[in-house]
């Protein structure tokens, strides 16, 4: 076998009270496709930074190309041929595509001025988009970032680890981000790349696009390598339990939905993001008791602005939300708090949580004013304590006492506080955005199993998450969301995958559109 | 009574050793470098700080000056730890306090009232004053975003050029037949009691006490205080919370404003000659910043950290009389206390300390929101 | 109100706007990087009195062997080092410990205040210094020979031109240079600079204290330009406004000298009432005038240096211009009636035109995204 162009040696990485990786080995062979498999927090991209420079590791030996290499800053990782595509992309929204491609790399003309030098913008512009064809890679150099959809700042990205000279191209998670058919186009790119003699690192925790995509697998679990395996001899099931240590149920155990009355009614609905666009633009759907509709979509499509409009944090632009009967749009979050909706926030960190609050008061923090908790003016710390000891026991949240601070708990257990706190209420609706993002298997079954227990209990549940495989299993119905529209409403028992997919990717729209327009 | 005490003792226990060490260490230090300072002006800093001692504490006219001085560093830092914990840099202080002061001493000038009603009247118009001024900004922030640093500094040079008119040449406020800007002094019946008989001690200094216990049963035994603190660490959640945040924003500074108000007024009815001036407590708003950064934004450490101030303030004047080391020095020694509290890492590099830090989360945070709101 | 009289006023203006300018550029340096910098007035107050002990002490060493210009100079230089060692101490609190940057700017501005008074009263006063001098005046050969043009831009002492040509550097720098688009990329997105190869707190580091360096010289201005000597917080808050300046110019430096210039009218404003050379309401209508004409220049400036993508229509950008003109034709050519308003009340203007901009009544500013925020890895 050739000589591999990256292999790691026993490589390590401590951050406080984590071991992140445990002496890890790895090869990448010169013009492969290696993904690297594992949950969330398995230490994928952490060994990935080590690679690209950015953290330094306790432990362990770099080889490129068979030369030891301590690779102590990107710079150092560019210089040896090795890019990086995050998964939270590292462009600068307010500076133009060219001006992101050369940065830390620039081109300037005239006379030499050191630091001060002048850029040679029309250069670069000319010479990242001969660049960019040669890969079938369509970029627009002199576009700002913060103007570009998703998936056209994945491609800057690429374009931007090519232009550097990168022989290796390491991406991290790039399909979250995109549609099952935009992955598909990523996944043409990627081979027009290896077939050019470049090698990738493809960073997943998605099962079946590692098989798809992928020339060999290696398998991380809590900071160590689980085994390699190459596609054609392996399957999704020992993948699983791989991963995840255990054998995995690969579906959600459910009962028939037995839908009541409708607790949300919304029509008409727009709302606008925070650049004064129509984010949300005409939405109808329900919600009744006792089934769970879920909403499937791409990031960005206006998933973020329709569930802060539905629980108050939005103002609406027009169109109506009838909540058990009563309008709701324009009303204040604690209204809606009081009509029995619960709300999962998408950021939970952000907004879900004090991070330096006991876990105490963040248990109460939509009903400290309310008696038990509050008499008059005065908030009781008896009844608060005694609340939080019942929630702490009966939701499992792993916390060495009611008063540790909840930024100190883990992800998983800090999702259960939110789940603590707006399952303990009577609950009509519970709105669940992204509930499980970023979070490890153990904590995703939890809560998906707390979800269905509500949705039993006779709560109408609204799922919103851009896992498709979430919103699979989980929903009853799939209100399919695109550029602010749903364009389409489905039975989860009758539609597929693909549809979904082709659905938001504003294919089937489009035909629709077509369709019309011939008709008319 | 029984259970003053037993919660007395609650927050006595709260503050351990450990935490305590850093504060010390720092002012420590603080003052070692401050000698450097006069060494090189050519003076004896022992000497210097010896006489700033017995300024300070050397017999009851010096406690009694400590105290006094103190009484407005309490209260304007009990303002600006009410405004941290709400997530608000209330750095314009001063300007508050100036219009607290003036509403009060025109209240005090301007009507008779019998004792039990003028003196109250007179400092609630203090607070109230210092409200509007500390309120008008943090509706700013809270309506259009503007960051309050900058805003509340305006209000501060706004202030002071309109009461300088007003006790200038011809304004409104200036004393009858008087060469000097100053107002008229306060009747009688506004004067705060004097508590030591033949002493400067007013009973404002009481006032500032209790104001210490209404602060912090305000902020952790109340709602209000429950939606001021968790504005405060996280913006988002209150809303998410259902908290009005916009309007605790300006709660929180008209609060905040309120207690710069009323040390203005006490400063009036407390301390001859009774009236206000030019160069009325210059300065005063950026070393309660320094308070109450040392006193770790709480009611406890707050009180402790003003004494401290207080005495240097109060030792100064002898300190400059022996040793001709001017008493400015003392401002150097505050800039670096709040330095050396604020970047406890370099006290704990220094004397290799092992106590742990705070945790990340409880670090205030005032920057965030600089480029104006999100 | 003649021709004359005006040429003279945006002059006076533009001095007056200089350690305002000088401020806002040290701001800016800053807070692209992403670092807040409200310590601005406690450096600028520091490079005041060194560079008043720097002049004097020159001269006294060398025993008056070089002429007072080059006193000036070393006066000057000194200034500039002791802002920029004092913002090195506000880049490492807030680098290197991480401490809240407006808490760190906080402890700069009492060190300022503290140094400055004490060093006056131990020193300055007791030694009873008196001042070398102040810069001459340069006359521009040839350019300050134009009419009204002349008097306005090319009569000025060195400082005032030393800060013009700032301004147009530090525009084209931070836009069209390489360390212009490091140093934005590390105050939009340290991370995505960092993930490039670039040192994230060595770029602020090296800001700030350029920065610091800049506001030196805006405090030296103050002593060798004006009064020839330091006098106790002889910056009145120029600091806090330089920095009012740097927002209402939405972080640019040609933005930045607009509003400098809109604060120092004020103030020359100020200065003419009090002599008398025109009365209450002339001054005001002038300062609206002059107001709404440097706002329709900026945007053309800011239009044409950045090809931008400023949206603001063309015919609003007129308007705005020639609403200005109207203005102070009125105030030039019409006899206002006298209306008794005290002098104060004018100087408040500048204070309430700040906090009006910072409310966005003005436009909404954007701040550099990771202003205020320590980096840090991971």
């Amino acid at each position: 076998m050739a000589q591999p162009i990256i292999r790691l040696a026993g490589i390590s990485k401590n951050f406080p009270g984590v071991l992140a990786n445990d002496k890890v080995d790895f090869e990448l062979a010169q013009g492969e496709i290696h993904a690297l498999l594992g949950e969330n927090g398995a230490g994928k991209t952490t060994l990935m930074n080590v690679v690209y420079g950015l953290y330094k590791p306790d432990e362990g030996k770099i080889f490129i190309k068979g030369v030891e290499s301590e690779i102590e800053s990107p710079k150092q990782a560019l210089a040896l041929g090795i890019g990086m595509v995050h998964q939270h992309f590292m462009l600068v929204p307010v500076m133009t595509v060219t001006e992101n491609l050369m940065l830390g790399n620039e081109r300037t003309r005239g006379p030499n001025l050191g630091p001060l030098s002048t850029l040679n913008n029309q250069q670069v512009a000319k010479d990242i988009k001969a660049l960019g064809d040669q890969y079938g890679l369509t970029i627009h150099p002199n576009a700002y970032v913060h103007d570009l959809s998703v998936g056209e700042q994945q491609r800057v990205e690429i374009v931007k680890a090519l232009y550097r000279g990168a022989e290796v191209l390491i991406l991290d998670e790039p399909t979250a981000v995109l549609t099952p058919q935009e992955a598909d186009d990523l996944f043409v790119i990627l081979r027009t790349l290896v077939a050019d003699g470049k090698s990738i690192i493809f960073i997943s925790h998605k099962l079946r696009e590692v098989l798809k995509i992928a020339d060999r697998i290696t398998v991380m679990r809590d900071g160590g390598v689980v085994g390699e395996r190459e596609p054609s001899k392996t399957n999704e099931n020992e993948l699983a339990a791989m991963m995840v240590g255990r054998e995995v149920i690969l579906q959600v155990n459910k009962g028939e939905a037995k839908p009541d009355q409708i607790v949300l009614q919304v029509s008409d609905l727009k709302v606008d993001n925070d650049l004064d666009q129509a984010a949300v633009d005409g939405v109808s759907f329900e919600v009744r008791g006792g089934e769970i509709l879920g909403v499937a979509g791409v990031q960005g499509n206006g998933q973020t602005e329709l569930v802060e409009a539905l629980t108050g944090l939005r103002p609406t632009e027009g169109g109506s939300i009838l909540l058990l009967g009563q309008q709701v749009a324009g009303a204040t979050p604690r209204r809606i708090t009081e009509l029995s909706t619960a709300h999962i926030p998408e950021d939970r960190q952000q907004d879900g949580l004090v991070l330096a609050f006991p876990v105490s008061d963040n248990l109460v923090l939509n009903t400290y004013y309310k008696p038990p908790f509050s008499k008059g003016l005065v908030m009781q710390q008896g009844a608060i304590m005694k609340a939080a000891q019942e929630r702490i026991e009966k939701f499992d949240i792993r916390t060495p006492s009611a008063t540790t601070l909840v930024g100190t708990l883990s992800g998983g257990n800090q999702q259960k506080v939110i789940v603590a706190r707006e399952l303990s209420r009577e609950v009509k609706l519970v709105i669940a955005s992204q509930p499980t993002r970023g979070l490890d298997v153990g904590s995703i079954e939890y809560i998906h199993k707390r979800l269905i227990e509500s949705r039993d209990a006779g709560a109408g549940v609204l799922l919103v998450s851009s896992e498709l495989d979430e919103i699979m299993q989980l929903s009853d119905r799939i209100a399919v969301i695109y550029q602010g529209k749903v364009v389409d409403i489905l039975d989860a028992k009758s539609t597929n995958k693909r549809e979904v997919g082709l659905l938001m990717a504003g294919v089937a729209a489009k035909q629709k559109a077509a369709k019309k327009q011939a008709a008319g | 009574m029984n259970n003053f005490f037993e919660r007395a003792r609650k927050v006595g226990s709260n503050v351990n050793l450990g935490q305590m060490a850093v504060p010390l260490l720092a002012i420590i230090t603080a003052m070692l470098i401050s000698s450097l300072v006069i060494l090189i002006s050519g003076a004896d800093p022992v000497k210097a700080f010896s006489a700033l001692a017995e300024g300070a504490l050397g017999s009851q006219v010096a406690i009694v000056e400590t105290l006094i001085k103190a009484t407005p560093f309490l209260l304007v830092g009990l303002g600006i730890a009410v405004a941290f914990r709400g997530g608000l840099f209330n750095i314009g202080v001063e300007g508050q306090l100036f219009v607290g002061s003036a509403i009060t001493v025109i209240i005090g000038y301007s009507v008779q009232l019998p004792f039990f009603l003028h003196l109250p009247l007179a400092l609630l118009g203090g607070m109230i004053g210092g409200a509007i001024w500390a309120g008008i900004p943090g509706w700013l922030k809270a309506r259009y975003g503007a960051h309050e640093v900058i805003t509340t500094i305006m209000f501060n040079y706004m202030a002071l050029r309109v009461i300088n008119w007003a006790i200038g040449t011809d304004g409104p406020m200036r004393a009858p037949r008087t060469t000097v800007p100053e107002t008229s002094a306060v009747f009688e019946s506004a004067r705060l009691p004097i508590l030591l008989a033949d002493s400067r001690l007013h009973a404002g200094v009481l006032i500032a006490i209790a104001m210490a216990f209404v602060v912090y049963w305000l902020l952790w035994k109340t709602k209000i205080g429950f939606e001021i603190r968790t504005v405060g660490a996280n913006p988002h959640a209150a809303r998410y919370a259902g908290i009005n945040v916009p309007f605790n924003t300006v709660l929180t500074m008209a609060i905040s404003g309120a207690l710069a108000g009323l040390a203005g007024g006490i400063q009036v009815l407390g301390l001859a000659p009774y009236n206000f001036t030019t160069g009325f407590n210059v300065g005063l708003g950026f070393d309660s910043i320094a308070v109450a950064v040392l006193g770790a934004i709480h009611p406890v450490g707050i009180a402790l950290a003003s004494l401290l101030f207080g005495a240097m303030d109060a030792g100064a004047r002898l300190m400059q009389l022996r040793t001709r080391v001017p008493a400015d020095v003392i401002t150097i020694t505050q800039g670096l206390i709040l330095a050396f509290v604020a970047a406890d890492q370099i006290i704990r590099g220094l004397y290799r300390i092992r106590v742990k830090a705070a945790h990340p989360e409880k670090k205030i945070s005032l920057s965030e929101t600089w480029g104006g709101g999100d | 109100m003649d021709l004359f009289f005006f040429a003279g006023l945006i002059s006076l203006a533009l001095i007056k706007a200089t350690p305002i300018a000088f401020g806002a550029m040290a701001g800016l340096m800053s807070e692209r990087s992403g670092v807040i910098n409200i310590a601005i007035e406690g450096m600028m107050l520091i490079g005041a009195m060194m560079s008043f002990l720097g002049s004097v002490l020159f001269d006294q060493w060398t025993g008056g062997a070089f002429p007072k210009e080059v006193s000036l100079v070393a006066g000057l230089v000194v200034a500039m080092l002791s802002g920029a060692l004092i913002a090195l101490l506000h880049a490492w609190l807030s680098i290197r410990y991480k401490v809240d940057q407006i808490i760190s700017g906080t402890v700069i501005n009492l060190l300022a205040f503290g140094i400055t008074n004490f060093t006056a009263n131990a020193y300055i006063d007791a030694e009873r210094l008196s001042g070398v001098g102040i810069f001459p005046h340069i006359n521009i050969p040839l350019l300050s020979d134009l009419p009204i043009i002349g008097d306005i831009f090319f009569k000025h002492q060195p400082l005032v031109y030393i800060m013009l040509i700032m301004v147009g550097v530090l525009q084209y720098a931070l836009f069209r240079t390489r360390w212009g688009l490091r140093t934005r990329a590390v105050g939009e997105h340290p991370r995505a600079a960092d993930t490039v190869g670039i040192n994230v707190n060595r770029t602020r580091y090296i800001n700030v204290v350029i920065g610091g360096a800049l506001a030196g010289m805006g405090g030296a201005f103050l002593v060798l330009e004006s009064v020839g000597r330091f006098q106790k917080l002889m910056t009145t808050g120029r600091g806090f406004i330089a920095l009012a300046a740097l927002i209402f110019g939405k972080w640019t430096s040609v933005g930045a000298l607009g509003s400098a210039l809109l604060f120092g009218f004020a103030e020359a404003l100020g200065v003419r009432l009090q002599l008398g050379d025109i009365n209450e309401l002339e001054a005001l209508a002038f300062l609206i005038g002059i107001g709404i004409s440097l706002l329709a220049l900026v945007w053309v400036v800011i239009k044409l240096i950045k090809r931008s993508r400023d949206k603001r229509p063309v015919p609003l950008i007129a308007i705005a211009g020639g609403a200005g003109l109207l203005f102070i034709v009125l105030a030039l050519t019409v006899d206002f009636p006298n209306i008794q308003i005290p002098i104060q009340f004018l100087g408040l203007l500048p204070y309430f035109a700040t906090v009006l901009v910072l409310a966005g009544f003005v436009g909404r500013a954007v701040a550099p995204a990771a202003v205020g925020k320590p980096y840090e890895r991971g």
